[in-house]
């Protein structure tokens, strides 16, 4: 799958939930929302070979 | 997770709620939501005209979606602040809230442009001001006082903004943390007109965590602009939300209650408002109210041109 994140970018070949791939980059799920392919999905989904992952930051202000 | 509703795969989470929602059904709460701070705060009624604050961020237009989508007479005002700092970003937000406006026929937006109005821009007033770096506060001043001169002109009966409540949780983290008791009197959804020039301030996104209105605005399909401004950087309220954001993950509905419980408090009269408030007048420039002794602030930030 091809993540996304900001200015960065990864790709992973194994399965995992939304909750290992945010816990693996150290984001908070608080901070974060995560798009699959371009649909909003919770932290238990899992994510596969091939999705195109998009991590949205949601703290805004200043 | 599934959705409470129908039992479909949840979209989105709310461990402070215990409560997950899937794509149709998170709208669907969203607004319900929103109507029930807009009743209980008694922010306005549907015969009331609402100008809406945008900045071409997610709140903002998310807030004026939802408003529209209630059928209230909401309005835009777009303060056009002349950001640039090698990235457009006053000139790209300008254009979402645009986008946004020309898609709804049924709302006005209001475009402000401060270096046509007034001769310079944020940027520039820093500059003049010793303050390049860091020009918030001018920023915040100059938005305010625009803000509800749009208002009071336009004939508008309230200004709504898109503040949510991670926005509202840093701000009293920080009161807090310094113990600014004045600031503290005034934190709360409903700020009323003074009758003296001051329009009636409402924030309809107070009870939302800034995840949920991000959802909402990504589930709707609203294009915002999502860089921030580029002088947010290392700012004290993204670090009292990240902070905040730490406790809430080990402690669900931390951020909830700790804005929750200050507003039950303040309702139980913990800082009531000074019986000797400072005593206000027309600023002799602009007439909006002012407790300076002659022009106000924003009207000295342009004669020390």
């Amino acid at each position: 799958m091809h993540i996304v994140y900001r200015d960065k970018e990864w790709f992973v070949d194994q399965e995992l939930t939304v909750n290992q791939m945010l816990k693996y980059l150290k984001l908070l799920p608080e901070s974060v929302l995560v798009v699959r392919n371009g649909q909003l999905i919770a932290e238990d989904q899992k994510l596969q070979p091939g999705d195109e992952v998009k991590i949205v930051s949601v703290i805004s202000g200043g | 997770m599934r959705c409470r509703r129908c039992g479909n795969p949840g979209a989105i989470n709310m461990r402070q709620h215990k409560l997950s929602l899937c794509l149709d059904h998170f709208p669907e709460w969203f607004l319900e939501q929103t109507q029930r701070a807009i009743k209980n705060y008694r922010m306005f009624a549907h015969a009331e005209r609402v100008l809406v604050a945008i900045s071409g961020g997610k709140d903002s237009l998310a807030l004026w979606d939802v408003l529209l989508k209630l059928g209230y007479q909401a309005d835009g005002v777009y303060i056009d602040l002349g950001i640039d700092h090698g990235s457009s970003y006053s000139a790209r937000s300008k254009d979402k809230a645009a986008a946004f406006a020309a898609q709804h026929p049924a709302a006005r937006l209001i475009v402000v442009d401060i270096l046509h109005l007034y001769g310079e821009s944020i940027p520039q007033v820093a500059q003049r001001r010793h303050r390049p770096q860091r020009p918030c506060s001018i920023c915040g001043l100059i938005k305010r006082h625009e803000m509800n001169r749009v208002a009071l002109e336009g004939g508008y009966d309230v200004l709504a903004t898109g503040h949510n409540l991670d926005d509202e949780a840093a701000t009293l983290f920080g009161n807090v943390l310094h113990w600014q008791v004045d600031y503290l009197r005034h934190q709360f959804p409903v700020l009323p007109a003074d009758g003296q020039g001051l329009a009636r301030k409402v924030k309809p996104f107070c009870r939302f965590y800034e995840r949920e209105t991000a959802a909402y605005t990504l589930i709707r399909g609203i294009d915002y602009i999502e860089d921030e401004c580029p002088y947010a950087t290392g700012a004290t309220s993204l670090a009292h939300k990240e902070t905040l954001n730490r406790m809430e993950h080990d402690s669900p509905g931390a951020k909830m209650h700790f804005y929750t419980n200050f507003l039950k408090a303040k309702e139980a009269g913990l800082f009531a408002a000074e019986e000797t408030a400072p005593e206000l007048h027309p600023c002799p420039q602009c007439r909006q109210p002012t407790s300076a002794p002659d022009l106000c602030n924003f009207c000295r930030l342009w004669e020390e041109k």
